[in-house]
């Protein structure tokens, strides 16, 4: 039986939780301290907290909301934004960080993924990818600074080029469908499942639960989820149930 | 009744913070230790956390001196744990990024995850997520293991390319499956425990895991 994982993503903006569309346009949703302990008591399989405008600052600034969330929650936590070499990893790990999230800086020196690798495993290195459907459908192109610098790179060769670097997982964020509710780009997340074959984060639209199952469908080992889960249009525990029904193993 | 005490292995690389939180959660009396000279006498227990990839977290030991006190320890017959790479560490032999000699406390070696599955498909490496402990065959119990409480069939969380293959099936502590491939999850011989999930971040029932390590 094909597992899947629920993971709440949280992304921040100075010292609040805020939610956008395509990852623009945003609104300040609440205390994200308050929403991450919510969801790893609802039993969340993991949390991903993303420093939204880290790579405009060129700094990640949530070594403190990680390290108050790390003193009560108990399960993996990601965090991404800004992050540009292995003093900045390393900063985070001992925050309370168990992996960290690379865009812009693992396009702009791929070698960083090799030397994260490297010093903290595979296991540590997830490649955050922003992706972008071509105009005329034809591909996906990877963006950085949530989905405003084009990078030219084709998705699923990028991603391709990272797992062979050392990339150990992948947060595929599809930009057109983000906080849209109209469900995750299936077709994006078939091109890169078949490319690649560390697990794959499906991020980006999540509307109902048969997203979940059509995401689960293609090969992906999780699903993010954001403003559904923070508008309380659904809960943790919801989406377990409903990936039990659909046949998928999640932990009670 | 005074809080247990335990010492925690800092080697520079890793979820240091997470392992010492989750301890004190549990009510321990934590000190971390840098360098092996800070140990003046072995404590009471001693926890090595992992993350990262062996060879460096091998050489970062011998650097520091945790090696040697490593291994002093494990003769003291005090309850020792190792987590991922500190249990892998435990093992002769690591295979990640080359062949690097490990502790040689527990015998066996340190294998890649195995990328086919027995139905022949191919299957995501690392393994990431929550994947049921089972005992292995042969182990009736798991009284008196830092598994005392773990209920049989409950999730554990799993990140890892890696896993450790004991040349002894008694020193199998707890399997796990992934789509089918056995993997060994926890390992033990004597006073030296080892698992390959994180109990750090296996929410309640991982921090049980080390309450009844610290009961030990």
């Amino acid at each position: 039986m094909a597992g899947i994982r629920i993971i709440p993503r949280l992304d921040i903006k100075g010292p609040n939780l805020i939610k956008g569309i395509h990852l623009e346009g945003l609104r300040v949703v609440g205390d994200p301290h308050a929403f991450a302990l919510d969801y790893y008591q609802q039993g969340a399989d993991e949390l991903v907290f993303m420093d939204i405008v880290a790579s405009l600052y060129q700094r990640n600034n949530l070594t403190e909301i990680i390290k108050r969330a790390a003193d009560q929650i108990f399960v993996p936590i990601t965090v991404g934004g800004g992050i540009r070499s292995l003093d900045d990893v390393r900063t985070l790990l001992h925050s309370g960080a168990d992996k960290v999230a690379i865009n812009t800086a693992a396009i702009a020196r791929p070698a960083l993924i090799t030397e994260v690798s490297q010093r903290f495993g595979a296991q540590c290195m997830v490649l955050s990818v922003e992706a972008k459907r071509r105009p005329g459908g034809d591909g996906w192109e990877a963006f950085t600074d949530n989905g405003r610098e084009h990078t030219g790179l084709e998705v699923a060769d990028w991603v391709e080029q990272a797992v062979a670097l050392g990339a150990g997982e992948i947060m595929l964020t599809s930009v057109d469908q983000e906080g849209t509710r109209k469900g995750f780009d299936i077709d994006l997340l078939h091109a890169v499942a078949r490319r690649v074959q560390v697990p794959i984060i499906a991020s980006g639209g999540y509307g109902r639960p048969e997203d979940l199952m059509a995401a689960a469908a293609t090969g992906a080992s999780g699903i993010a989820v954001a403003d559904a889960l923070h508008w309380r249009r659904t809960t943790v525990r919801e989406l377990k149930a409903q990936a039990r029904l659909g046949g998928l193993e999640v932990r009670s | 009744m005074t809080a247990p005490a335990v010492t925690v292995i800092d080697y520079g690389i890793g979820n240091l913070l997470n392992m010492v939180r989750a301890l004190q959660r549990c009510g321990a009396q934590v000190t971390v230790a840098q360098q092996a000279a800070e140990i003046a006498h072995l404590p009471e227990r001693l926890v090595l956390p992992g993350v990262g990839a062996f060879a460096g977290g091998m050489a970062e030991m011998r650097q520091r001196g945790f090696d040697d006190t490593v291994r002093r320890f494990a003769l003291s017959g005090r309850p020792f744990l190792g987590v991922c790479v500190g249990a892998q560490m435990l093992f002769d032999v690591g295979e990640e990024f080359g062949e690097h000699a490990g502790l040689g406390l527990i015998a066996g070696r340190v294998q890649p995850v195995p990328a086919v599955t027995p139905a022949g498909a191919r299957h995501r490496i690392p393994h990431i997520g929550w994947s049921a402990l089972v005992r292995p065959e042969g182990r009736a119990s798991w009284s008196h293991t830092p598994l005392s409480t773990f209920p049989p069939g409950e999730s554990a969380y799993f990140v890892h390319s890696f896993a450790p293959v004991p040349n002894d099936a008694s020193h199998r502590l707890a399997d796990t499956y992934y789509d089918g491939v056995r993997i060994c999850a926890a390992v033990g011989r004597d006073n030296i425990w080892g698992c390959q999930f994180h109990p750090e971040r296996s929410g309640e029932p991982g921090l049980a895991v080390l309450k009844s390590f610290l009961e030990l």
